[in-house]
């Protein structure tokens, strides 16, 4: 196996007395494609800008690309691509002057820089744009306009700090593409979200934060496999009936899963238990089978939802 | 045959190999952003603060000035009133054109923007991005400064050759208070604060030997006032341009050494303390 683009040991962040990242351990491979999912506040900006060179750990250890970003700060940043969770794009500067300037901030000759920007406008699909100023942008192009940002040096590792979020659906399969096309080429992902079918899309294998801490890690599909059952059947019997119908529901399934508007029954086989409830007398206002998906996984792990 | 491949490496590889956390040694990229985003500004607003020290100029050292007569400088040379001014109003716009870019523009920047943030993401440091707004901001008040020094030409009131070494010493004084600016700037938290600065700027203005002698004051106000820094700027260019030459200019320039230097420390520290801590 390649060693290890990012490896992380105990890497632990406080904030005063607030432990915002808890020591947590995880590596990231060469061309991996890797996750973190989290609810708000799981930490999982804090490990970005830690991995990013931008915040200094409390304790634990971190090699990004085999060095420690407190001795290589400016070298590990100019391996490295940042999309941060907020834009900040360069709103005084017109669409390609930003991806020019940025090229100069590392040091990149004017003749390299000029050739990237046009191919990464054309990349981000805003080749018709490159005059436009930023403020006029729709949030999707400015997000895409940022990356093409993070691409400006060709990094070797590419940190998307939820890259869809605010996005419309439409908007987020453009993004989702563009990343999958960067992937391809062999660039090494490393993205926080809170989306689950974002994870399922883009992660080879992700961690499942929360609290500062790493409840799970796996590909989606082996976590989905370990933490949840095939399919889980929803019902819904109305908010006041339903911790009533949970009682009877009791032995239903390998698990129930009871929210204030619906309860969730994990079991191989969905529409087999719907029947049992059925003979039981009961009658949901709204039944649904669905697979199990990285929500359930989160909801097993933690108890709450991923979004609340 | 040649051997050429071998020189052009260093074309694709960005600058030495070692960097320092603080320095990458690329405050060009910083100046060339600065100067780019330029075009943007209002120009308006940049006009309006060259205009003001002219303004005093005019009506004070031209009105005001045929009551008044001539006025006896630090050095006890007799001078026309108006030539007394002029060189104390050619540091402060120096001044004006520093502090209006390293406080108002630098907190945008800071707090809004984010645009330092972004900087340092990249391979920039701390002191690359500190020098590099450092210097647009003495850019500014060079202009100022540079302009006032016209029209102080064509109203006569360069009284002697060594005016040419006061373009120096507006440089040494824009650079000063763009440095020790931007420090300030980069602990407010507030635009109330940055308002205290323009209140505090106010009275400075006023009273370091701009429009009169210091010697009107009791003593104890002299030595407050000598320790603001306007007041070395303007005995430094009041001697330069009357022509009296004098040791004491020697202070007044190491005054504003000490100034650049503490402005530049105190502005990489904090940048990397809020960005990259
Ligand atoms: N500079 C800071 N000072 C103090 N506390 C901080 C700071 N940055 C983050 N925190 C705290 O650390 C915790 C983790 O924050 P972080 O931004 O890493 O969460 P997150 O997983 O990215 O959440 P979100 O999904 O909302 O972006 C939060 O409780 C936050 O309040
Ligand atoms: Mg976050």
């Amino acid at each position: 196996m390649p060693a290890p683009v990012i490896t992380a040991q105990k890497l632990t962040k406080k904030y005063g007395d607030f432990t915002a990242v808890d020591g947590i351990d995880f590596e990231v491979a060469p061309g991996e494609s890797f996750g973190l999912l989290g609810p708000n506040g799981a930490g999982k900006s804090t490990t970005m800008r830690m991995v990013g060179a931008v915040s200094t750990r409390t304790s634990g250890d971190l090699q990004i690309l085999g060095l420690d970003p407190n001795d290589h700060g400016p070298d590990i940043r100019s391996q490295l691509g940042v999309v941060p969770q907020q834009d900040n794009l360069d709103q005084e500067l017109r669409v390609r002057d930003n991806l020019l300037v940025y090229g100069r901030y590392f040091g990149l000759p004017r003749s390299v820089i000029a050739e990237r920007a046009d191919a990464l406008l054309e990349f981000a699909q805003l080749a018709d744009r490159t005059k436009a100023k930023v403020d006029d942008l729709s949030g999707g192009m400015k997000r895409r306009l940022t990356i093409a940002r993070a691409l400006i040096n060709e990094p070797r590792i590419l940190l998307l700090d939820e890259p869809t979020t605010g996005l419309d659906p439409q908007a987020r399969h453009i993004l989702w593409d563009r990343l999958f096309r960067l992937k391809e080429q062999g660039t090494t992902l490393v993205l926080t979200t809170h989306y689950m079918d974002e994870a399922e899309q883009l992660c080879d294998r992700l961690v499942v934060v929360d609290k500062g801490r790493i409840m799970a890690e796996g590909s989606p599909a082996a976590l989905i496999r370990e933490y949840s059952s095939k399919e889980v059947l929803e019902v819904r019997f109305g908010s006041d009936k339903n911790a009533e119908a949970a009682e009877k529901l009791k032995g239903i399934g390998e698990r129930l899963e009871v929210l204030p508007d619906r309860i969730l029954v994990y079991s191989a086989n969905g529409e087999a238990e719907l029947e049992r409830i059925t003979h039981l007398g009961l009658e949901p206002i709204t039944s649904l089978v669905r697979r199990s998906s990285l929500e359930d996984v989160f909801l097993r792990l933690t108890g709450r939802s991923l979004i609340e | 045959m040649t051997a050429a491949p071998s020189t052009s490496t260093s074309a694709s590889r960005p600058l030495g190999r070692q960097r320092s956390a603080l320095y990458a040694g690329n405050t060009g990229a910083v100046i060339r952003r600065g100067l780019l985003a330029t075009r943007s500004t209002n120009y308006l607003v940049v006009l309006s603060g060259f205009f003001e020290p002219v303004f005093y100029l005019l009506s004070l050292g031209i009105g005001f000035g045929a009551l008044v007569g001539s006025v006896q400088t630090s050095t006890g040379q007799e001078v026309p009133y108006a030539a007394f001014i002029a060189p104390a109003l050619l540091a402060v716009s120096a001044m004006n054109g520093a502090v209006y870019d390293s406080t108002w523009n630098v907190f945008f920047k800071l707090n809004y923007s984010k645009l330092y943030q972004g900087m340092l993401t990249t391979s920039l440091g701390p002191l690359d991005v500190a020098l590099g707004e450092i210097f647009l901001a003495l850019l500014r008040g060079a202009m100022y400064a540079v302009g006032f020094m016209v029209v102080m030409q064509l109203f006569g009131l360069n009284l002697a050759w060594t005016a040419l070494l006061a373009l120096p010493a507006v440089l040494l004084i824009a650079f000063g208070f763009a440095s020790l600016g931007m420090a300030i700037t980069s602990y407010m938290k507030t635009f109330q604060q940055i308002e205290w600065v323009t209140f505090i700027m106010l009275p400075m203005f006023l009273f370091s030997a701009t429009f009169y002698p210091i010697t009107v004051y009791p003593e104890p106000i002299q030595w407050l006032i000598q320790a603001l820094p306007l007041w070395h700027g303007v005995e430094l260019v009041r001697g330069l341009t009357t022509g009296a030459l004098s040791g004491m200019m020697l202070v007044h320039v190491g005054y504003y050494l000490v100034m650049i230097a503490i402005g530049i420390v105190f502005t990489t520290n904090r940048l990397r303390a809020l960005f990259l801590k």
